[in-house]
């Protein structure tokens, strides 16, 4: 964060607890916030330019909604990084298969549990974004 | 009609140091089949043979079969010995043959979990007649054991989604908290107000969650104490209107009750409460701004009661219909995220409905609105419904 512009992050998360804490963590450290909250308010969002890097629940409408948003922003620009929040695995006994990188075909570069520390959260989107500053 | 069920081969093995004994009984087999229709499945049986007890342990060990056919007095070793020494005892079913019905053998042999016994001499038709026993049995067991691991299937799962909702609120309030730990919002407390109330209403609807799940175990128990009077309906609903109206006002919703001066149904007055209450708080919950809502109550043809609750709410699409009443199922879509709910509301609507002989039925065209229709009839007496438990 070279210059005073604050980078932009999409945030897509249903649940609007979630949605305001990760909104006052990620303002406090100087991010701007785009958000929405269903899968379907998420896509018309989905714009060269409109932010750097995106937070996604995986749960939506739909089970799989933050792998189909992942998926059309990584079409878009392969540079975006997206994390992926979810508590899938935990509760449904789902595992991604760690022996085949499941961000292959996820296509997401971070899968964070849902009782993340906002620290971990932000730490991971300064790695990505670090990670991608020449495009910045 | 036999013909058309897929066929199914059952293992036999039959132990006899007779070898005349051992090959009519494999002839009896032979091209023998048991039609089972209820399992969409048509029996035919392979045979294996063994002529003394050493053999027969050979082969059990070799592959367990379905079915034992055993000779009690083999050469070398009594038919018990064998089931003693069998690997796999209680995989198979076994018919033991013996030549004198001795109670002191079937007893034993029965201790040893010998499903039959058949007395030599017998005829080939008594022993497909029991033959044919054994492998209704054997079907009968796999059906209940694939039904109980489906019962253990349907059970983590509702576990697991409970799990899910339980945590949701807890990670929201653990999440607040921490912002205020933090003092993300600087030194004044009334920064963090929202938060608080937040928090609040998020434990509000855990506790929620929580009743309406000792309210569902409870009904599914048939545990529920129930105490059953004359309830005046409309009276009731007059109540209940009272209690929804904040509700209602918030969202700007108007609450009509359209019934007759009074409606009586024998009831438990807790119950009625709550299948009123669900419905029009529902019908407020998942309404538009300014919308409408209708409760109509009126005795139908044969003395059953009609509840009717429409609203010109958000609707659902034929796929949420389709999923409404699940268990823990929230529609969740950009109308509804803001909705609070268990998900349990009406799964317990429909067990109470069922106590009284009723049924459920849902109307509902999307973006235009719901119609809920119950039919309730007089719950029986407790004295009958202690007898007919």
């Amino acid at each position: 964060m070279t210059d005073k512009t604050r980078i932009k992050i999409l945030v897509v998360e249903d649940d609007p607890d979630m949605m305001e804490q990760m909104k006052v963590y990620l303002e406090s450290e100087n991010f701007e916030v785009v958000s929405a909250s269903t899968q379907k308010e998420a896509e018309p969002l989905i714009k060269p330019g409109a932010f750097s890097a995106a937070v996604l629940d995986l749960m939506m409408e739909n089970p799989d909604s933050g792998f189909v948003l992942s998926h059309k922003i990584k079409k878009m620009d392969a540079r975006i990084p997206v994390v992926i929040v979810t508590s899938v695995t935990k509760e449904t006994g789902f595992y991604f298969d760690k022996a085949h990188d499941p961000k292959a075909w996820i296509k997401a570069d971070a899968i964070i549990h849902k009782e993340l520390r906002f620290e971990q959260l932000k730490a991971e989107l300064k790695r990505l974004l670090g990670a991608g500053e020449g495009h910045e | 009609m036999s013909d058309q069920l897929p066929v199914h081969q059952l293992d036999v093995l039959i132990v006899d140091d007779e070898a005349g004994m051992r090959e009519g009984a494999a002839r009896s087999l032979e091209g023998f089949s048991v039609p089972l229709p209820d399992f969409n499945e048509n029996v035919t049986f392979a045979v294996r043979r063994a002529a003394t007890g050493e053999e027969a342990l050979a082969q059990l060990k070799a592959k367990s079969p379905d079915i034992v056919l055993l000779d009690y007095k083999l050469p070398d070793m009594t038919g018990i010995d064998v089931l003693t020494a069998a690997p796999g005892a209680g995989d198979f079913l076994t018919i033991m043959i013996t030549a004198f019905a001795s109670l002191e053998v079937a007893v034993n042999a029965t201790k040893r979990g010998a499903f039959d016994f058949l007395a030599k001499p017998f005829t080939p038709e008594e022993l497909r007649a029991t033959i044919s026993k054994a492998a209704r049995s054997i079907y009968l067991h796999r059906k209940a054991r694939r039904l109980e691991e489906e019962k253990r299937q349907v059970r983590f799962e509702f576990i697991s989604v409970l799990a899910h909702e339980l945590k949701s609120p807890l990670a929201a309030v653990e999440g607040y908290m921490h912002l205020m730990k933090e003092r993300m919002k600087g030194p004044e407390l009334a920064a963090y107000d929202s938060m608080v109330e937040r928090s609040v209403v998020r434990i509000g609807g855990m506790r929620k969650l929580v009743m309406d799940l000792l309210d569902l175990t409870r009904l599914e128990s048939g545990k529920k104490k129930r105490a059953i009077e004359q309830v005046d309906l409309v009276k009731a609903a007059g109540l209940i209107l009272e209690n929804v109206a904040a509700l209602a006002a918030a969202k700007k919703v108007t609450l009509e009750l359209k019934a007759p001066p009074a409606l009586v149904l024998s009831a438990d007055p807790g119950e009625i409460d709550m299948i009123i209450t669900n419905l029009l708080t529902n019908s407020v919950k998942y309404n538009k701004e300014g919308g409408r809502a209708v409760l109509e109550l009126d005795r139908k043809e044969g003395g059953a009661v009609a509840i009717r609750c429409s609203d010109t709410g958000i609707g659902m699409t034929e796929e949420e219909l389709a999923k409404l009443f699940g268990e823990f199922v929230r529609m969740k879509n950009e109308h509804t995220r803001n909705i609070d709910g268990s998900g349990l509301g009406l799964s317990i609507l429909k067990k109470v409905v069922k106590l009284y002989g009723g049924d459920v039925k849902v109307q509902s065209k999307y973006g235009e609105g719901t119609t809920f229709e119950l039919t309730l009839k007089d719950a029986p007496v407790p004295a009958a419904a202690e007898a007919a438990h």
